[in-house]
């Protein structure tokens, strides 16, 4: 109504700091009448019955004073890293740091990648960890394909990783298969069953999906813990066949490689050789992704993702277009589930709960529904966090919680919420596509 | 009507009754529409004119009645093969991809049909020379357009396809006198440089009966006018219903 309310509008954005020192002094505001009762005056019942009280007006005053410096933290840090779509208060020299930084974040991270067996060879901890994360990242791109492309709400993703690490582990256990043969199987298996549930929810949307997909991961996880013939029940797999290296074992023997290479055995080896073999296959999956936006078949489901009926209108197939969405998806999650399985040697139903889907999903709505880069940042802070708080347990949830409320005030749209257009016409106009202005040419 | 035209029609649609669920909302359409043509469909809000447009494209599908294109008969083709045929339509409300750029908007057009990559360029410079707007604006997300520049983005989208036919819903839906009758002077373009055959739904019907041949007028599911653009113009209980404002209150 007046230009009284606090709510920025990127037209009319005041000049910084008025504007940042006035929603702080409203907030401090609020704070003081808020807390003066709760906070300044502390009553309670005297030695006689009667009420006494005493002030604490000290504290009030911190509290306040707190509340006013924070707002204006909070509201300088969201106009620096505000929505994407937002005018900045950004100094110059900061702006172009961070485009920098955001042009080679994505190469620097992945040379990073490539070295962290090298860098971290001795510390068997971290190694663990990168290939927890790198697994995440591999996950989060898969589920990526289903929600952040194509727009359809999977809450029972771990179903798909739960069919990959189960067919890994029965095919090699009981027929002894081998790792390289079983993985395509379980990618398949995982597509095949991708189109299974493809096929009833192809008419729901939204919440509807939401909860068929969520019944759906119980109904796997269910399956698996009941069929104890076959899966062994909640006791699961166990001795479930290491990777070999194209056939030579990671094994102290003879025929091991180590010995054919001719250096000495090392456990650290096979924890080397998990890593690149995890890193190599997530980064299939995103190469994967990134080619097929550009494909008729990828642009289809982020079409779907945006409008349905205008995709009929175009006369694009939705109902293959959600099945094969689902399919791909799923295959990642299925070739994931089999290297879960290769590295744990054992798995049981309880590592196929719906917590793991939540957090798949969670990594992919924080890193920014479609963005390849940004589900991998968000999968790295996401699980490194996770461990970086593992000292204080009982604040982990806290801090965690905090964190991503945090995150989703300053970058609604997730770590990266811009997407990369797909289609250029002319190399001069290949850029992107938030550097709107008006009034030019 | 009988303007002599031994020529089987592009389109014919005869006696095509649809429903959704139990609410009729065609109720035995006939219309033909002859290559080379802009045929006007006017009717009340309601009337199931975007039904109409919809059937053809074979969703909601004919419970009775044929649709033929070209000779052949579309009645059970499903929605994704009638694209192929070389139908296109721009659907009411615009409904562009918003957070996909104006380029790859087009392309989406592009990809129902498969089409060379000479095809594809031509397309493009057709679309922007009709309109030049979405040229200065390739990169920009299609949300971000303006109503008029997202309705040239929807009808560019639709001509990606190399149509022959061209069904049109509402292209003026809440855009300034102006702008509206830029999209009527393209379309009017369209249909004499390339022979490219219209059917457009408008509210607007003082408008589209000047643009187009013929029109047709429907109410409740039914045709219950047809004939030229000038004398469905002339008609009393036309003008009375739809250009004399005589109806809103
Ligand atoms: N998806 C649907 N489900 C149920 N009924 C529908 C649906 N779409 C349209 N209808 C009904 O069918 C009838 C015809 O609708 P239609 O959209 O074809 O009208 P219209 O002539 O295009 O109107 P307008 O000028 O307002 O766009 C209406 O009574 C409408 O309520
Ligand atoms: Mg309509």
């Amino acid at each position: 109504m007046s230009a009284t309310s606090a709510r920025p509008s990127h037209a009319a954005q005041p000049s910084g700091s008025a504007f940042i020192l006035k929603k702080a002094l409203i907030s401090a505001a609020v704070a003081l009448v808020l807390f003066s009762l709760m906070i300044g005056v502390r009553t309670e019942a005297g030695p006689q019955g009667g009420l006494i009280y005493w002030t604490r007006f000290g504290d009030l005053a911190a509290l306040v004073g707190t509340v006013f410096g924070g707002s204006i933290i909070i509201e300088l840090l969201r106009q620096w890293w505000g929505p994407v779509d937002k005018d900045r208060i950004v100094p110059k020299p900061v702006q172009s740091a961070m485009s920098f930084a955001g042009r080679w974040l994505a190469p620097a991270l992945l040379v990073f990648a490539f070295l962290v067996p090298v860098i971290f060879y001795n510390q068997r901890y971290i190694l663990d960890l990168s290939i927890l994360v790198l697994t995440y990242v591999m996950l989060g791109w898969g589920l990526n394909v289903v929600v952040g492309l194509a727009g359809l709400l999977d809450l029972g993703y771990v179903a798909f990783y739960a069919v990959g690490a189960y067919s890994y582990a029965l095919l090699a256990t009981n027929f002894g298969l081998s790792f390289w043969v079983c993985l395509p199987l379980a990618g398949i298996l995982a597509a095949f069953w991708g189109v299974l549930l493809g096929f009833p929810v192809l008419r729901l949307r939204g919440d509807y999906l939401a909860i068929v997909t969520l019944a759906f991961g119980e109904i796997i996880r269910l399956v698996i813990i009941n069929w104890q013939s076959l899966t062994g029940g909640p006791n699961g797999v166990s001795g479930i066949p290491r990777p070999t290296m194209f056939g030579i074992p990671l094994t102290p023997g003879d025929d091991g490689l180590a010995a054919k290479l001719g250096i000495e055995f090392s456990p650290t080896h096979r924890i080397v050789f998990l890593f690149y073999l995890i890193l190599a296959m997530a980064l299939l999956t995103n190469w994967v992704t990134i080619r097929l936006r550009r494909l008729p078949i990828g642009r289809a489901w982020e079409a779907l993702r945006e409008d349905e009926v205008a995709c009929r209108a175009l006369g694009i197939n939705v109902t293959t277009t959600k099945l094969t969405a689902f399919a791909t998806g799923a295959m990642f999650g299925g070739f994931a589930g089999a290297f879960f399985a290769t590295r744990q040697g054992f798995i049981s139903p309880e590592s196929f709960t719906f917590q793991e889907s939540a957090l798949v999903l969670a990594i992919v709505v924080l890193g920014g529904m479609g963005s390849q880069l940004g589900v991998a940042l968000a999968a790295l802070t996401m699980i490194g966090g996770f461990e970086l708080f593992r000292g204080f347990d009982q604040y982990r949830m806290l801090v965690f919680g905090i964190a991503m409320v945090l995150l989703m005030i300053w970058r609604p749209r997730g770590l990266i919420g811009h997407r990369a257009p797909t289609v250029f016409l002319e190399r001069n106009q290949a850029i992107s596509s938030d550097l709107v202005k008006e009034g030019h040419g | 009507m009988s303007a002599a035209q031994a020529t089987t029609p592009l389109l014919a649609v005869r006696g095509v009754r649809a429903a959704y669920g139990k609410i009729e909302a065609l109720k035995g359409v006939d219309i033909e529409i002859n290559a080379g043509e802009i045929v006007a469909l006017i009717g009340a809000n309601g009337a199931g004119k975007s039904t109409l447009m919809m059937t053809i494209f074979g969703r909601p599908r004919a419970r009775a009645g044929t649709i033929e294109y070209d000779g052949q008969d579309i009645t059970g083709v499903p929605t994704h093969e009638i694209a192929r045929l070389r139908i296109a339509q721009s659907p009411e409300g615009r409904r562009i991809f918003p957070r996909m750029s104006v380029a790859e908007n087009l392309q989406m057009g592009a990809d129902a049909t498969e089409c060379s990559e000479a095809e594809r360029e031509a397309g493009l410079e057709r679309v922007f020379a009709l309109f030049p707007r979405l040229k200065e604006r390739v990169a920009q997300r299609g949300g971000t357009l303006s109503g008029g520049e997202q309705q040239m983005l929807a009808i560019g989208r639709a001509l990606m396809s190399r149509p022959r036919l061209l069904m049109l819903d509402e292209p003026s839906l809440g855009l300034a006198p102006l702008i509206a009758r830029q999209i009527f002077d393209a379309i009017r373009t369209l249909n004499r440089q390339d022979g490219l055959t219209v059917l457009i739904v408008e509210q607007n019907a003082n408008h589209a009966l000047k643009l187009a041949h013929r029109g047709y007028v429907m109410v409740n599911g039914l045709i219950t006018l047809t004939g030229t653009g000038s004398e469905l113009l002339q008609r009393p209980e036309i003008r009375a219903a739809y250009l004399e404002g005589g109806r809103h209150g």
